[in-house]
Parts: structure tokens; C-alpha cells; sequence
């Protein structure tokens, strides 16, 4: 698969303190790619060595098949965690300065942000200065400035932080419609619900290495723990959980249903298959509830992050 | 990518679109003259309060030493005690009451006077009434010592001592005044310059870090140029501003003095008598020797000097104010750093004027002509008086070797400082992050 960008082994130090160690991922091309961590981890570093702000020790960034250059500033929006806009200027005046330091001209800064702005229902804000919005509103005029220049990559980090939660879908959707505009995204944040409704790749950055990387199914594949969780009314429920407790791993079920059943988190041993196991539960009772226990990415994150010794 | 006009731009609009810098801008000049016209005002009402002295002169001696003026009036007597005659002063409000007591000899006369006054006078009407005394008391003496007054009077000779260069150059003293004016003025000027719009570039680097604009901006330039951008944008803002000073403070000035009738520009009673006598008549000697003086002047020198030695200053000492900014997160946080950046510009000034004026061209005031930080100050003032273009030249290389350095070690100040948030730095944190 195509990258459309890749770090190699890049490591920075600051003073002693070692903020990121020969860290390499892979963002493919059209992806959501979600750069998780603890707090601390060395994310915000990664992205400010790839937007140029801060140079890596060693190690090098590849961007489009080329080594990371100037004028790639241009093929970048980025959206840090740390943003503000001057609270003495006016929307319009901002956004317009911000789109022609991206290297847009002043006409085509203008028609854009006149589409952005309809598009997000934000056109009467053009002659307010930004100390009379709100927090969310600024960070509205921010995505749009973010994005105004069509980017290649796009990087969010914590995008989500400071929208109620209409908006942070209104967000979520055009970050969405991006990507399927072509653009590719790194997402960076804490916030793992949406990490599962966006991204296709994560990787994963504990105490400055990269611990865990690849798409997102594929890791939740090597995760998965072959627990299922089973709903059943049968005419004897602690004769049953007996029987099933001589054969399988049994677990506490935490799920909810309309009925009066039995709830079991059930393991399946390596040689049995989820088959066995329905074939062998319809012959005791009546099955409510059949469903494969898939680690959510919060799981993965934690597991991943106790697992880790460094 | 070029961004500087851009970031210029954005910078100079931001500050010049200002409210308050608009205000400050027009209400300033006005708040100056205002002030200068209230305290030229207030003390020639002071000069023009018209007193009596009452004096009472036992002893006969001192009855000419005494002629009323416009302020002062003597008013003698001569049948009343001194009892009397102090209560009569008071009585009557005037200012005090001199007497002098009977004695018959006047060489002793001088430890025999004494000044009565509700208050006590001023030291202004002490020493004239002394010099008065002593006058004619001094001339009683020649008088009973067999000396001619009048030939005394006539062997006084008026000594004016021409200068003149070993290459020929004629000067003068009111060419000294000249020089001084001019690198005086100079040199204030780049010491408020620098005060008030290295601050503006200092709060407007803190202002981005506040509004945690900064890293959004800097995926976007390069935090050199947009350290550049503000320097000169903020520069170009406050030239704007002090050439509307200009403008207005010669309008108002004006305006001012014909109002209050009081000419401000001539407060200053050195040259006052002289100015007056030029204005009535362009061919005296004075007028003339102030256009000489200032046709005397190196201008060409004077002008490209001032030109460079002011912009290496002004811009060695903004980076060193953007790298404070940068430092820090808020303006309570400057006061360490800015310390040692005021203290050379102070001791510049301090050096400016009292060593220059003593000796323009002694050891001190060379040295320090030299020296990158007091430079731009000190040899402004220095440049009128003539200095060797060597000495200029040098001392220009290094200031553009310290400012280069000072951009080197602002930009990598500034590079880390401006993401870093909460934790005010040491400056052993400060000479960390130059190692990043």
C-alpha cells in the first residue's frame, strides 16, 4: 500500500530526556490514522517534527515519497492542541492572513473561506473579532483555517476537545468527507470512542516508543480473546452454568437484555470454534444472545500499555 | 516561501489599527505641550510675584546698593527702631525686613546685617541681596584704598577665544552647544525608541503565546521570519507614530503658545537672550555663529551615522526583547530578563552625557563607543564632535557581528520558548534550550 507518509527511526532529546526513540510509522494514503498514547508519550513531538516546527535529532520523515522538505508546509494542515487565534482581529481579517501564510492567494483565500463559511453555517461571524465568540466557535473558524488550503495530510490533534457534542459530530462528519475527498489524516487523542468510529490505522506511543502499530482490525484480531458473550433461558440455569463451567472458562457477563436469562462470558479453549459451542448451547435452551467479545481500542490501549515494560 | 512582507504587514496593521495606540499617538504630544506650557506658565507667574523689602540701614553705608526693580522693590527708613520696623513689615505683608546696624567702620560691616521674613526667603533673593552688598562694599574699599573705580571698570576686557582646528576648521562655543544638542538628541532618541517599541515587540511575542496561536502560525513560517516580521513591522509602527508626534507636537506647539503667550520652545534661558536678538535681526553675530555651527557639523557623517548606528541598536535590542518575550509566559515574568538588557542602555546614556560632554574623545566615552550594547548611544553623541571614520567603521562591524549574534541566540530562544508553557525558565534553562 501506498504511504503518503513514513518516519524513519526518528528520535529527538531533550537535554536528557529522551522524547521520542527511533520511532517509524506508516500513514497510507486516503487513511485515518489514529497516533495514540498516554499523556507525556512524545505524540505532540512526532507531529511538531513532522510539521517542521521542531528538527529530529536522527531519524528521517519521508512525505509523498520525499524527503521532508520547506515547501511541504503547504501539503500539511495542522490543528495542535495548543491553538488560539488573535483575539484583537477579526474573523475574517485572521483567517484570511492564516490561508496566505499556506501560500493561498488573496482570491482564492477568499472563495474558499466563503465556502467554508456557508458550509458550516458561520458567515455573519466575518467582521467579529474573535474575543466575541465563544470557545467553540473559535475552534470552528479554526478547522476551517486548518483545512482551507486542501491539504494532503491533515493532522488533528485532539480535535474533539472544546465542541458540545453536535458539533463535535459536525466535525467528526467533515473530517469523514475529507478523507474521502483524498485527504489523508493522523488523529491524535485520548478520546478512544473516537478512535473506533474513525481511524483505520493507529499506532500506538508509550514513554517515547512506538509500541503497537498496524490497522485497526487487524490488531484488534491479535487482541481478541475468544470470549463470547451468551444469552440463554433453559429450564435449569445453575444445572447448566455447572455443566458449561466443567468445559469451558466462565466469566461475570456485564450486558443487558430485555429477558430473564442467563449471562455468561464464555472462553473458548484454542481448539474449539464458536460453532462448538452454538451447536452445543441450541441443544440446552433457547439462545437471546450470541456475540463475540471484541476488544475496543480503550482495551487494546491499556492492555497494551500495562504489557509494555521499558 | 517568503512570508515576511506578509507577516510585516499583519503586524504593523494590528499595531497601528490599535485603539489604544491610536490614542496614545494623538494624546500624547498633546499631554507633553500641555505640561510644558502648564510648568512655563506656572514659573513665569512665579517670576513675575512682585515683593518689598523694607530695609533699614543704621549705619548709612549701604544706601545705594539697593535699586528697586520690576519684582523687587526696596523700601528704606530710617526713623523707626528695629522693633518697630519688624513690626511694621509684618503688618504691612511685604517680604522681609533687611537691617543693617550701626557700625562705624565698614569693614566690619558685613557680619552686621541681619534678614527678617515670615518665611524663609529664597535662596535666589539671599544671594543677590549678598551680591549687592559685597559690590558696594568692595568698591567703598578700592575707593578708601585710592583706586580709580572707572579705570578699573574700563580695564575690563571682553575675551572671546576663537577655536579653530589644525586643519583650519573655525569653531565656537555655541558649536559645542551645537554638537552636544544634536548627539544628545540622538542618542535619546534611540534609548526611547528602543524602551518604548522594544516592549511592543516584547508584549506582542507574549500575546501570541497566550493565545496559544503560536504553533499555528509556525507550521506555517519559519519562527526566524516571523520574529523578523514583528521586529520590523513594529518598527515601521512606531516610526509611523513618532512622525506623527512630529507633525502634531509642531502644530500644537503653535497652537499652545499662542494661546497661553508663553513660547515653550524657549524655556531654556541659555540661549534665550541670544534667540531673541537673532529673531529681531539675522545679521548678528550670534545668529550667524549658530548657522555656522550647524553648517560646521559633520551632516553627511552626522545623517549615515545616525541612519545605521541607530537601526544596528534599535534591532540588536528588539531581538533581545523578542527573545524575552519568548521566554516567558506573561509580562510579571520579564523583570529578571530585562534587567540586563536596561542596564547597559542606562549606563549608555548616563556615559553619554557626562562623559561625552567632559571629554568627547577621552578614554571612557572610546571605550564604551565600542562596546556593542552602549555603542549606538554613546557614539551618536560622540559622531557630532568628530571621530575617526576607523573608529566608526569598527565599531559598526561589531555592533552587526553583536546584532547577528543576538538574532542567532534570539531565534534559538525563541524557536523552543515560544512552545513552551507554565514553568518560568532560569537562565540556566535558557542556555539549555540554545543547545536543542
Amino acid at each position: 500500500m501506498d504511504n503518503l507518509l513514513e518516519t524513519h527511526a526518528v528520535s529527538k532529546k531533550f537535554g536528557n530526556f529522551t522524547a521520542l526513540n527511533e520511532v517509524s510509522i506508516s500513514v497510507p494514503k486516503g487513511s485515518v490514522f489514529g497516533l495514540l498514547g498516554p499523556n507525556g508519550a512524545g505524540k505532540t513531538t512526532l507531529i511538531r517534527i513532522i510539521n517542521q516546527i521542531t528538527m529530529p535529532d536522527t531519524g528521517k520523515v519521508i512525505l509523498d515519497g520525499e524527503p521532508l522538505k520547506n515547501h511541504h508546509i503547504q501539503d500539511i494542515g495542522y490543528l495542535p492542541e495548543e491553538r488560539g487565534l488573535y483575539k484583537s482581529m477579526k474573523v475574517g481579517e485572521q483567517a484570511m492572513y492564516l490561508a496566505r501564510l499556506k501560500g493561498l492567494s488573496k482570491a482564492e483565500a477568499k472563495e474558499r473561506l466563503q465556502y467554508w463559511f456557508d458550509r458550516l453555517e458561520i458567515h455573519g461571524w466575518w467582521n467579529k473579532k474573535i474575543q466575541e465568540l465563544s470557545k467553540g466557535m473559535a475552534q470552528k473558524v479554526q478547522f476551517v483555517v486548518t483545512v482551507l488550503h486542501n491539504p494532503k495530510l491533515l493532522i488533528f490533534d485532539e480535535p474533539f476537545s472544546g465542541f458540545d457534542p453536535i458539533n463535535a459530530n459536525l466535525i467528526k462528519d467533515e473530517i469523514l468527507r475529507l478523507k474521502e475527498n483524498g485527504s489523508t489524516v493522523i488523529f491524535s487523542t485520548h478520546r478512544m470512542e473516537s478512535v473506533e468510529e474513525l481511524c483505520d490505522h493507529i499506532a500506538l506511543i508509550h514513554k517515547s516508543n512506538k509500541i503497537l502499530d498496524g490497522p485497526l482490525t487487524e490488531i484488534k484480531r491479535t487482541f481478541k480473546s475468544n470470549i463470547y458473550e451468551v444469552g440463554i433461558k433453559s429450564q435449569n440455569d445453575v444445572v447448566l452454568e455447572q455443566e458449561l463451567a466443567s468445559k469451558f472458562e466462565l466469566s461475570k457477563a456485564n450486558f443487558k437484555t430485555l429477558g430473564e436469562e442467563l449471562k455468561l462470558n464464555v472462553k473458548l479453549n484454542a481448539d474449539e470454534s464458536a460453532n462448538d459451542l452454538l451447536r452445543y448451547l441450541t441443544s440446552r435452551g433457547e439462545v437471546s444472545h450470541f456475540v463475540e467479545l471484541i476488544p475496543s481500542a480503550n482495551d487494546i490501549f491499556i492492555q497494551a500499555v500495562k504489557n509494555t515494560k521499558i | 516561501m517568503n512570508h515576511l512582507p506578509l507577516i510585516i504587514q499583519r503586524e504593523y496593521l494590528n499595531k497601528v489599527r490599535n485603539k489604544s495606540f491610536i490614542v496614545m499617538t494623538i494624546l500624547s504630544p498633546i499631554i507633553m505641550i500641555i505640561l510644558v506650557a502648564f510648568v512655563a506658565y506656572l514659573s513665569q507667574l512665579n517670576n513675575n510675584k512682585e515683593r518689598t523689602i523694607v530695609v533699614l540701614d543704621e549705619s548709612g553705608f549701604l544706601e545705594d546698593a539697593f535699586q528697586s526693580t520690576d519684582n523687587t522693590t526696596y523700601k528704606f527708613i530710617d526713623d523707626l527702631s528695629l522693633d518697630e520696623a519688624k513690626r511694621d513689615t509684618e503688618a504691612n505683608g511685604d517680604y522681609g525686613l533687611l537691617y543693617i546696624e550701626d557700625v562705624d567702620d565698614f569693614n566690619e560691616l558685613g557680619e552686621h546685617i541681619k534678614f527678617f521674613s515670615t518665611d524663609s526667603p529664597s535662596l535666589m533673593l539671599m544671594s543677590d541681596l549678598e551680591n549687592n552688598i559685597q559690590k558696594e562694599l568692595s568698591e567703598m574699599k578700592l575707593i578708601e584704598e585710592g583706586i580709580d573705580i572707572d579705570k578699573i571698570k574700563e580695564s575690563k576686557l571682553r575675551v572671546n577665544i576663537a577655536q579653530e582646528s589644525f586643519v583650519g576648521e573655525k569653531t565656537s562655543k555655541i558649536d559645542s552647544i551645537a554638537k552636544l544638542f544634536f548627539g544628545c538628541a540622538a542618542g535619546y532618541l534611540l534609548f526611547m525608541f528602543i524602551i518604548i517599541y522594544g516592549n511592543m515587540i516584547m508584549r506582542s511575542v507574549i500575546e501570541e503565546k497566550t493565545n496559544r496561536i503560536i504553533e499555528v502560525i509556525i507550521s506555517s513560517v519559519k519562527p526566524t521570519q516571523l520574529m523578523l516580521g514583528k521586529i520590523i513591522g513594529t518598527s515601521l509602527a512606531g516610526i509611523t507614530q513618532f512622525l506623527i508626534w512630529l507633525i502634531l507636537g509642531g502644530v500644537l506647539v503653535s497652537i499652545v503658545s499662542a494661546i497661553f503667550g508663553v513660547d515653550v520652545l524657549q524655556t531654556q534661558p541659555v540661549d534665550q537672550e541670544a534667540m531673541r536678538q537673532a529673531m529681531e535681526n539675522t545679521n548678528s553675530p550670534e545668529f550667524q555663529s549658530i548657522v555656522i555651527a550647524i553648517n560646521n557639523l559633520p551632516i553627511g557623517n552626522l545623517v549615515v551615522a545616525f541612519l545605521l548606528f541607530f537601526l544596528g541598536g534599535y534591532l540588536l535590542y528588539s531581538s533581545l526583547y523578542a527573545a524575552i518575550g519568548a521566554a516567558v509566559d506573561s509580562e510579571t515574568d520579564t523583570q529578571q530578563f530585562l534587567l540586563p538588557i536596561l542596564m547597559p542602555l542606562i549606563l549608555a546614556v548616563y556615559i553619554g552625557v557626562f562623559t561625552v560632554i567632559e571629554d568627547p574623545h577621552g578614554t571612557v566615552s572610546t571605550i564604551f563607543s565600542f562596546i556593542p550594547l552602549t555603542s549606538p548611544v554613546v557614539m551618536l553623541m560622540r559622531i557630532p564632535f568628530g571621530v575617526p571614520i576607523w573608529q566608526q567603521l569598527l565599531s559598526f562591524g561589531l555592533l552587526v557581528a553583536t546584532f547577528l549574534f543576538a538574532v542567532w541566540f534570539a531565534s534559538k530562544i525563541y524557536r523552543v520558548g515560544i512552545l513552551m508553557y507554565g514553568k518560568k525558565p532560569s537562565y540556566k534553562e535558557l542556555i539549555k534550550w540554545i543547545r536543542y
